[in-house]
């Protein structure tokens, strides 16, 4: 069985956004103002074994995927899926319609 | 001197290096293939710049898990000369061959510009012929330029001579104008403790011929000729003035 792993990746605190200020500053010029902050980073969905050893899991993040000087991480919503089936559809936005 | 100018898939200033290597300065400039295994005989690689693996992921990132940089680190950690210029840089930081991480320049955008640089050391073989306060000027273009180190990490490079070039005046003053790009400190290039491995940002290649615009990116290359010239193979780069008899 394999499940689908996903990985979110920032900058860490004190290391310049630039990313993030730009996009911040393109929703204030189109008027939202109320955006207080923006972080732009990576987002990775992994299908891995669902056996996997969460150190395996770890190093992988860490020794590649991410680079610790610069950037923290976290993994979260693994989805189970059979092996042949298409990928499920993400989750919705909450409210959307 | 044999140089070895490695091309990763998306690296784009290989040519640049070769033509400036081979036909400029007239040495033995060779490709290496980035599914090479061995760099022997080999005097110096250069990692060029360009955008290796599309810089997918993070700049140098994929670039750094090639199958020729376990011989590059292998070379290196023996003392053989190893020169990363702009995404070949990042390509260092990535292997961990040199310390700290690129981030996106401050402004956000891609620079392509000419800058001038100080010499701040001129214990490494691509500095040795140099004086430390000259000024250089060379181009850079990159959109990841932002040198950054924690302060303990910089603190370390400064007060351990690794610091090579900062970004300056014409006048060789080192200011927040002057910094195209917010490195810390404005730090456009740094070395290993030993001095064989160098990273910079600014392109020496796209300066060595006066139809560029500046020839003072050729005066690294000469340094490094000459300091190979002048000392037998040896694992340690000495510090300028230490002799090792001939023979």
């Amino acid at each position: 069985m394999v499940v689908t792993v996903r990985l979110i990746i920032t900058l860490k605190e004190g290391v310049l956004d630039a990313q993030g200020q730009a996009v911040r500053q393109g929703l204030r010029a189109l008027g939202y103002d109320m955006v207080s902050e923006v972080k732009v980073g990576r987002y990775l969905e992994l299908t891995v074994p669902d056996d996997l050893d969460p150190a395996t899991a770890q190093e992988l993040c860490e020794r590649f995927l991410a680079n610790s000087l610069i950037e923290e991480w976290r993994l979260e919503d693994t989805m189970p899926e059979a092996a042949s089936e298409p990928s499920t559809p993400s989750r919705p936005w909450p409210g959307a319609h | 001197m044999r140089f070895g100018v490695v091309t990763f898939p998306g690296s784009n200033c290989d040519r640049d290096c070769l033509h400036v290597l081979g036909r400029v300065l007239g040495q033995d400039a060779t490709t290496v293939w980035y599914e090479e295994r061995s760099v022997d005989g080999l005097d110096c690689v250069i990692l060029p710049g360009g955008f290796a693996y599309g810089d997918y992921l993070r700049a140098g990132a994929i670039a750094s898990t090639a199958p020729v940089m376990t011989a590059v680190r292998r070379f290196a950690g023996l003392g053989g000369l190893v020169l990363g210029i702009c995404n070949g840089f990042q390509v260092l930081l990535e292997a961990g061959l040199l310390p700290g991480a690129m981030v996106r320049n401050r402004a956000g955008r891609f620079l392509s510009q000419p800058v001038y640089l100080r010499v701040e050391s001129t214990r490494t073989p691509y500095t040795a012929t140099l004086r430390v306060g000259q000024v250089l000027q060379m181009p850079i273009a990159h959109g990841e330029g932002n040198f950054y180190a924690p302060s303990l990490l910089l603190h370390a490079l400064t007060t351990s001579g690794q610091v090579i070039f900062r970004y300056c005046t014409a006048d060789g003053e080192i200011t927040a104008a002057a910094n195209p790009n917010g490195a810390c400190a404005n730090i456009a290039g740094i070395s290993n403790p030993e001095g064989n491995v160098l990273g910079l940002m600014p392109h020496p290649e796209r300066a060595s011929e006066p139809i560029l615009g500046s020839s003072d990116g050729r005066r690294l290359f000469e340094s490094l000729i000459a300091s190979q010239a002048s000392s037998r193979a040896r694992p340690q780069w000495l510090p300028a003035g230490q002799e090792q008899p001939v023979g």
